[in-house]
């Protein structure tokens, strides 16, 4: 197991020179007065695949409407050296109207690609997330699971180099939270994106991640950015592992520090 | 690889549409007020049996399939409050009227013989309401092509939904009979006027859905338009539009019912030109003809139902066709 996933692991050394995605010194104060954010200073690159977790209301998901761009930070910069920025929501947000297929397919058509193009992207990327064979069906017709396979392959079509999650497994039942999971480790292993990943859960953080970010609560900052030595793939087994314990345990200490 | 999710998570969540409720509440009144024209029909079928009412029929078949189920299952108590109803009609006619009065509810089986089964009677009717019909329609398909211009238009900046939609509920709390003088005025009083009530009466619940069904596209799905750099245009026919069309429809069926009303009401007071349905009801009253009234009433309600029927079926298929709404 460990001769492949080395190799893997080198090339993601190899191109996390690129830095795709910095935050300097960014705090957001939304107009109601509240102070969301202060002092954030954040850098994810290529191959890199950084988690944020934090408690309830300490600015995660304003953190990555910061970084997609949807909302403007109060000071501070954002810097973001890609055009190819995927989003993955919180909910699938599927358009109920349209397909697997043609909801994958949207992505091509708002950025005017040819009809062909669009259409071999969107079955690409629908084999990937493992849902071929479903292309014709309406998100009505899938389970919570593949809808949030249908978003994620949606967010594959545009070939990010930024990859942003807000909280995506957050509604599934646990069964399907951790396929996910196995999954969403696996197409990082192949694709190698910048991914900045929200989430309530350590062990999705540190299951996913080659880095942990720990937010204090209102106003956010980071009070903890601890790597994940683990490489990639990583078996489902490796929760079970004394070190993914031990991480696991430093990051809720980090999170628990907080909350003297 | 997905096999494992399927099972798990299949049953558990299916996300209520939050534009469904707005047209659910109407579905089991269309199933109820569907059955309400079938002894109608019988009746119609029944009292003709060389056929000079059939024109009437096919509008019959316009009736979803599960309608008719639902008419087949509950025939009993219907036929059996429609004889109820016969039973009292009688009895208000032979022992409340006084004879001298009488002429005021005829007996049924003298609406049916002088006026129902009397062909010469008959026809000018149904050529007054095919005319109603088409004012209607016209009115409909005029109210629906401003009324989702006009919200589309709203939609678009939020200074142009400020300024007009006022003037929208303005126009629809104008008593209509208010207007009339001035549009007979301006219009004449044939045709173009009748078109332009039918207009106003339904406008309002076409422009009001419409602009409701485009606003009701979920956040997130606009900050997926968003960073995709969607243009205008795209966000309005590839988001919004299909996101409105459910309440879209909803208002349509409403708006039909409403043309209706409004092209029987045109009829009445702008009278140039060949009659209409309306037209020939006051007439009717005008000459204390209780049969040929009481006909006609019939069939501007069968219409009416008709029309609902008709529109209630279109709004269920598309919402099966394209949103696997039942």
């Amino acid at each position: 197991m460990t001769a492949p996933t080395d190799v893997v692991h080198e090339r993601i050394q190899h191109i996390s020179q690129t830095r795709t995605l910095v935050l300097d010194d960014v705090s957001k104060t939304f107009p109601t007065g509240t102070v969301a954010l202060t002092g954030v200073n954040l850098t994810v690159a290529a191959g890199d695949f950084v988690s944020v977790v934090g408690p309830s209301g300490c600015g995660k998901s304003t953190l990555l409407r910061l970084a997609s761009g949807l909302d403007d930070a109060t000071t501070g910069t954002v810097e973001v050296n890609t055009d190819s920025t995927s989003y993955v929501f919180q909910d699938p947000t599927l358009l109920q109207w349209r397909t697997a297929q043609k909801n994958v397919e949207l992505i091509g058509e708002l950025r005017s690609r040819s009809k062909i193009e669009r259409r071999k992207a969107a079955q690409e990327a629908l084999e990937l997330v493992g849902l071929g064979g479903f292309e014709k069906q309406y998100p009505r017709q899938l389970s919570g699971g593949m809808r949030m396979r249908v978003s994620l392959a949606r967010a594959l079509v545009a070939e990010p180099d930024l990859f942003l999650f807000d909280e995506p497994f957050g509604a599934l039942d646990e069964i399907t939270r951790l396929n996910m999971q196995t999954e969403l480790q696996r197409l990082f292993a192949l694709k190698q994106f910048a991914g900045l990943f929200i989430t309530h859960s350590v062990s999705e953080a540190v299951y996913l991640s080659t880095r942990v970010i720990v937010m204090s609560g209102r106003p956010g900052t980071v009070v903890a950015d601890l790597p994940v030595p683990f490489s990639y793939p990583r078996p489902p087994e490796l929760r079970f592992d004394p070190a993914f314990a031990e991480l696991s345990g430093t990051v809720s200490a980090a999170l628990e520090g907080d909350h003297r | 690889m997905t096999a494992e999710t399927r099972p798990v998570s299949a049953p558990t969540q299916v996300v209520p549409d939050a534009v469904h409720p707005t047209v659910s509440p109407t579905v089991p009144v269309a199933v109820a007020s569907a059955q309400t024209p079938d002894p109608a029909t019988v009746e119609a079928e029944a009292a003709s049996p060389a056929g000079p009412t059939r024109p009437t029929r096919p509008t019959a078949s316009g009736m979803p399939w599960r309608v008719t189920k639902t008419i087949g299952a509950s025939a009993g108590p219907v036929l059996g409050a429609f004889a109820g109803a016969i039973a009292l009609w009688y009895a208000i006619t032979y022992l409340v009227l006084p004879e001298g009065r009488r002429f005021l509810l005829p007996p049924p089986h003298q609406v049916l013989t002088e006026s129902v089964l009397d062909w010469s009677k008959v026809q000018p009717m149904l050529e007054a309401l095919t005319l109603t019909a088409q004012v209607a329609m016209t009115g409909l398909a005029i109210a629906v092509v401003l009324g989702v211009g006009q919200a589309i238009l709203m939609s678009q900046a939020r200074w142009l939904e400020k300024s007009l939609y006022p003037y929208a509920v303005v126009l629809q709390t104008i008593p209509i009979l208010a207007l009339v003088p001035l549009i007979g005025l301006w219009f004449g009083f044939g045709f173009t006027s009748r078109v332009i009530v039918c207009v106003i009466i339904a406008l309002f619940p076409m422009i009001s859905n419409t602009l409701f069904g485009i606003q009701s596209a979920e956040p997130a799905a606009h900050d997926l338009f968003t960073l995709n750099k969607a243009t205008r245009a795209q966000r309005l026919w590839k988001l919004q539009m299909p996101a409105a069309v459910p309440s879209m429809f909803a208002g349509l069926k409403i708006s039909a019912g409403l043309a209706v009303i409004g092209a029987i009401v045109g009829d009445m007071f702008f009278r140039q030109g060949a009659p209409g349905i309306g037209s020939l009801l006051d007439v009717y009253r005008a000459r204390v003809e209780s049969e040929n009234l009481l006909t006609a009433i019939g069939l501007a309600s069968l219409f009416g139902v008709v029309v609902f029927a008709v529109f209630s079926a279109v709004d269920k298929a598309v919402m099966t066709r394209w949103y696997g709404k039942r």
